[in-house]
């Protein structure tokens, strides 16, 4: 076991081709994976990191095939279980950077107890969790994300369960980088990875993920020209929260203690909310806005410093050897009571 | 502990030499009765007395005071000879009161040494143990046994009557006045207790004096009350020279995973979820961060066992431990491990069940579980220690075929190994195989599955090897160069592969030694923690005459080469196992021998007196 760092120093200047491996990508034509996966090898030689000490783990799911497409080291492991592996794997080896791939369905329904416990510990790892509120490997149920009344094939009278907000989870479950960006949207995408990427401790980025196959354009809001001109918040950290068209800007403000949208022009610059990524109870507002009666945000909602998990681990080893010394067995053996017998 | 320490307690009234002897400590759960029963065991193993014991616990924390659920008891079998079990019938029973003596007295034999806390036979314990009238005072109970009361409460606070403790306080010494009475009655010294006292209320003096003094009280109302005619000893046994320790089972696999991190060099990982009855395992662990080990308490009994997964993919070896139930939560992600061939060692400490079942119960009923509990065709390798000091062995056994194997490891230990000690000489941790890691470096021709053609075990790679990034997973992949492939074919192989490789483990097993002549009219096949009781009913139904022998396997999968050989060197074959019949299934199954089970699920450890009962009726023919 070796300490913390990535080798960033020695890491060589890669392309985005050196993270494309061998294998044939077998998504559906179509579909937003594609995207991300470009996104994501684009971002890599900006990591700084060698490409041996990278390592995708995804659990099951389309999303999950995503190893098998990076050329760094690689696991398609169990449906749901990525952020445990994952977590094994930063404790045994806290020098290897480690993404996790994952999708509505494996990181919020069969793993989201993983995913509360790998959020809350803050893990130093960086999650993608592709929300196509769908499930597409299974040919299209409808997923933990989708909204209350889906029509789907197991739910032919409409989903009966309302939907999980994997902003507002990650939130609740003290994470300390919660980011949304969108598969369309590659410059945002890039940006938003390469953050969450170099944010110590756990960063858990949503991907609002088109699924053409079985659930066409769930994000038409952030998709269509004049959706995403009326609705779309970018979230910038300093800067007011405003949205809208340039002749008719919308500000979010606060009416007491409740979120409300006014006219920007009419808005006095004092009470222009300004966006601080250290504020978790801000984020926790902002996570629970969407269209149509809101603006839906995008970008960092919160980026705070914690202590993070395998740290304290290590930290506790290296105070243990430091007090006694690394252990021997044999002396161990001899330790407390014993006897002779001659 | 010095030897003249151990000889230096004598006692003037005679002393009758006995060659072993059973006595269980029983009470409230809240009267101490386990750590009574461990102090007596140290001070029989310092007099060195071979010994087993079997600790007995309701799974409630606080069980209401008084209930016949409620009852905790610490049984010991010790000797001058080898002994095996914990013994089935009780010479002595100190029941502290009226539930431990309703739940326990029937397995006292009679003319048995019967000692009673007649304080704590009140008309409200008396009403929660279910008796209508005072069982004291019905003169069948004097005339079947050797009954002594002891108004151990009165006497206990006589003692410390001075010392500034509250009734309450004082009143929680009193199992040291029973331990001090027994210590007496059987000649061990109190020592150990007095230098554990010591240690332990190190950093208060005054309730160190009152256990000091209580104890010694209880010493002392032995030697001076009438009523105690005679006390025994005990002649050392004959034991295998070298330094001793009491050792429980769960320790025992702890420290066996830290000798194999020590002599491997590689890391270990080990995640839990906390279970009774292996739980003790990973506070263990946790105590010893030293070690090259680091431990996880996850989130849940899958998660522990996708952490050890996710350690043994960087290059540590991953570890994972759970009860009956937890295992089968843990059963996707070992066939993980068997597909991802990535070592991984897991320990069952089983119990009772299914489901809840008796979790501080004793069984032995996964045997099942751990051969075939996963879907499709995920075969691992299965071990079992037969004795709480064995589990070092065997523990260190799993990471080393593991890791040479790349392969899964079940452990199936018990509850009554776990909890249960056994004086162990300590083995020098040199002498013990190497393991010999090799991680892969060269890219020159590598492949994720290429195979050593002696183990069939894949390479194993570090990730942050330069050149070796590689991609594996739980679909199917293709020999060779682990590209995922649906080929029917290159399944089919891969079916057959992954068997094989278990398979080949058969050719680290060391010859069966057999206990008794090596034909003969039976033999009595056993796995696990019911060594000690098979052990003992075959060496008595020996030495009455009988061709009888024994086997005991630690290797269930692959099980050893030359049993099949063995089993045909004999008329029938016995089968004893604490559940209903699983190994029996098996050897059938794959001997096609008429083997016949012998088969108790009642939480408890075989007795000796049944297996030898039936070992009896078989060769007669029955």
């Amino acid at each position: 076991m070796s300490a913390t760092g990535t080798g960033a120093a020695e890491a060589p200047r890669y392309t985005k081709k050196d993270f494309e491996s061998d294998q044939d990508v077998r998504w559906c034509p179509g579909c937003g994976d594609y995207a991300v996966l470009s996104a994501v090898q684009k971002s890599m030689p900006d990591l700084g990191i060698p490409r041996e000490n990278i390592v995708f783990i995804s659990g099951i799911g389309c999303s999950s095939r995503f190893p098998y497409y990076m050329n760094t080291y690689g696991f398609h492991t169990i449906h749901g279980r990525a952020p445990a592996i994952a977590t094994g794997l930063r404790v045994a080896r806290p020098d290897l950077k480690v993404f996790v791939v994952t999708g509505d369905g494996d990181g919020l329904s069969i793993g989201g107890n993983h995913m509360l416990h790998v959020l809350r510990r803050n893990v130093n790892l960086t999650i993608l969790l592709f929300n196509n509120r769908i499930y597409g490997l299974t040919k299209g149920q409808y997923s933990p994300t989708s909204e209350q009344g889906k029509i789907t094939k197991s739910t032919p009278m409409g989903s009966a369960d309302r939907p999980v907000n994997p902003i507002a989870f990650a939130l609740g479950c003290g994470a300390t980088f919660v980011a949304r960006t969108v598969d369309r949207h590659i410059a945002h995408m890039e940006e938003t990875i390469k953050r969450a990427a170099a944010h110590r401790g756990t960063g858990f980025v949503e991907i609002l993920q088109n699924c053409n196959v079985y659930n066409d354009l769930a994000w038409n809001v952030l998709y269509d020209k004049e959706q995403r001109l009326a609705h779309e918040m970018k979230l910038e950290h300093g800067k007011p929260l405003v949205f809208g068209p340039v002749d008719a800007r919308q500000a979010l403000i606060m009416d007491g203690v409740k979120p409300v949208v006014a006219p920007a022009k009419e808005t006095p610059p004092d009470r222009l909310w300004i966006h601080d990524e250290s504020n978790l109870n801000a984020a926790k507002i902002l996570a629970d806005l969407f269209a149509p009666d809101y603006p839906v945000p995008v970008g960092v909602f919160a980026a705070v410093s914690a202590p993070v998990y395998e740290e304290i681990v290590l930290d506790q080893e290296q105070r243990a050897i430091a007090d006694k010394g690394v252990g021997e067995i044999a002396k161990l053996l001899k330790s407390g009571d014993t006897w002779k017998i001659e | 502990m010095s030897e003249t320490a151990a000889r230096a307690v004598t006692a003037p009234k005679p002393r009758r030499d006995l060659a072993r002897a059973v006595v269980r400590f029983a009470g409230d759960s809240g009267d101490g009765m386990q750590l009574t029963g461990e102090q007596f065991t140290l001070e029989s193993a310092v007099a060195g007395s071979d010994l087993a014991t079997l600790p007995n616990f309701p799974a409630e924390i606080r069980a209401p005071a008084g209930t016949l659920f409620g009852v905790s008891s610490f049984q010991l079998q010790f000797g001058s000879q080898r002994v095996y079990t914990p013994g089935d019938r009780l010479d002595c029973l100190v029941a502290m009161n009226p539930a431990a003596l309703k739940v326990h007295v029937d397995d006292l034999k009679p003319g048995g040494l019967l000692i009673v806390n007649t304080t704590a036979f009140d008309r409200r314990n008396l009403d929660k143990a279910g008796y209508a009238a005072n069982p004291l005072d019905d003169p069948t109970l004097a005339e079947r046994y050797r009954l002594h009361k002891v108004d151990m409460t009165a006497l206990t606070l006589e003692a410390i009557q001075d010392l500034p403790l509250n009734t309450k306080e004082k009143d929680r010494t009193k199992n040291f006045f029973a331990l001090g009475l027994v210590s007496w009655i059987y000649t061990r010294p109190l020592d150990p207790t007095l230098d554990w006292i010591k240690k332990k209320f190190a950093k208060n003096a005054t309730i160190a004096e009152a256990n000091v003094r209580v104890l010694k009280a209880g010493h002392a109302f032995g030697e001076t009350a009438e009523i105690f005619s005679e006390c025994y000893q005990l002649e050392p046994a004959e034991m295998a020279p070298g330094l001793y320790r009491a050792m429980t089972g769960n320790r025992a696999l702890a420290w066996g995973l830290l000798a194999a991190a020590e002599r491997s060099k590689v890391p270990i990982v080990y995640g839990a979820y906390p279970i009774t009855p292996a739980s003790g395992i990973l506070e263990e662990l946790a105590m010893h961060k030293r070690f090259r080990i680091r431990t996880i308490q996850a989130e849940d009994e899958i998660a522990a066992a996708s952490a050890a997964i996710g350690a043994s993919f960087g290059g540590a070896v991953g570890v994972t431990a759970s009860s009956g139930p937890g295992i089968a939560l843990k059963g996707e992600a070992i066939g993980l491990a068997v597909t991802a061939e990535l070592p991984l060692v897991i320990f069952d400490i089983q119990r009772g069940g299914p489901s809840t079942g008796l979790p501080t119960k004793t069984e032995q009923a996964d045997l099942m579980q751990a051969l075939y509990g996963r879907n499709s065709e995920a075969p691992v390798v299965v071990l079992a220690p037969a004795t709480p000091g064995d589990c070092f062995f065997i523990a260190y056994e799993a990471v080393r075929i593991a890791t040479k194997y790349m392969v899964p490891v079940i452990v199936l230990s018990d509850g009554f190994l776990a909890n249960g000690s056994e004086p162990w000489r300590i083995p020098d941790p040199s002498t013990l195989p190497p393991i010999e890691v090799h991680f892969r470096t060269d890219p020159a021709g590598f492949f994720p599955y290429l195979r050593d053609p002696a183990t069939l075990g894949r390479p194993w790679v570090r990730p942050g090897t330069p050149g070796l990034e590689h991609r594996i997973g739980g679909i199917e992949k293709q020999d060779g160069t682990g590209d995922i492939s649906y080929d029917p074919d290159n399944h089919d192989h891969m079916v057959r592969t992954r068997a094989e490789k278990v398979r080949r483990v058969a050719q680290e097993i060391p010859p069966t030694s057999i206990n008794g002549p090596a034909t003969g009219d039976l033999l009595v096949v056993g796995w696990g923690g019911t060594y000690g009781a098979i052990t003992a009913a075959v060496e008595r139904s020996q030495a009455d005459g009988k061709a009888v022998a024994s086997v005991h396997l630690r290797h269930l999968n692959p099980l050893p080469p030359d049993l099949g050989h063995i089993l045909r060197e004999y008329r029938r074959v016995l089968v004893p196992e604490i559940n209903s019949g699983q190994l029996v299934r098996v050897l059938r199954a794959e001997y096609l021998v008429d083997a016949v089970g012998f088969n108790r699920v009642r939480g408890l450890p075989l007795a000796t007196e049944d297996i030898c009962d039936t070992i009896n009726q078989l060769l007669e023919g029955h």
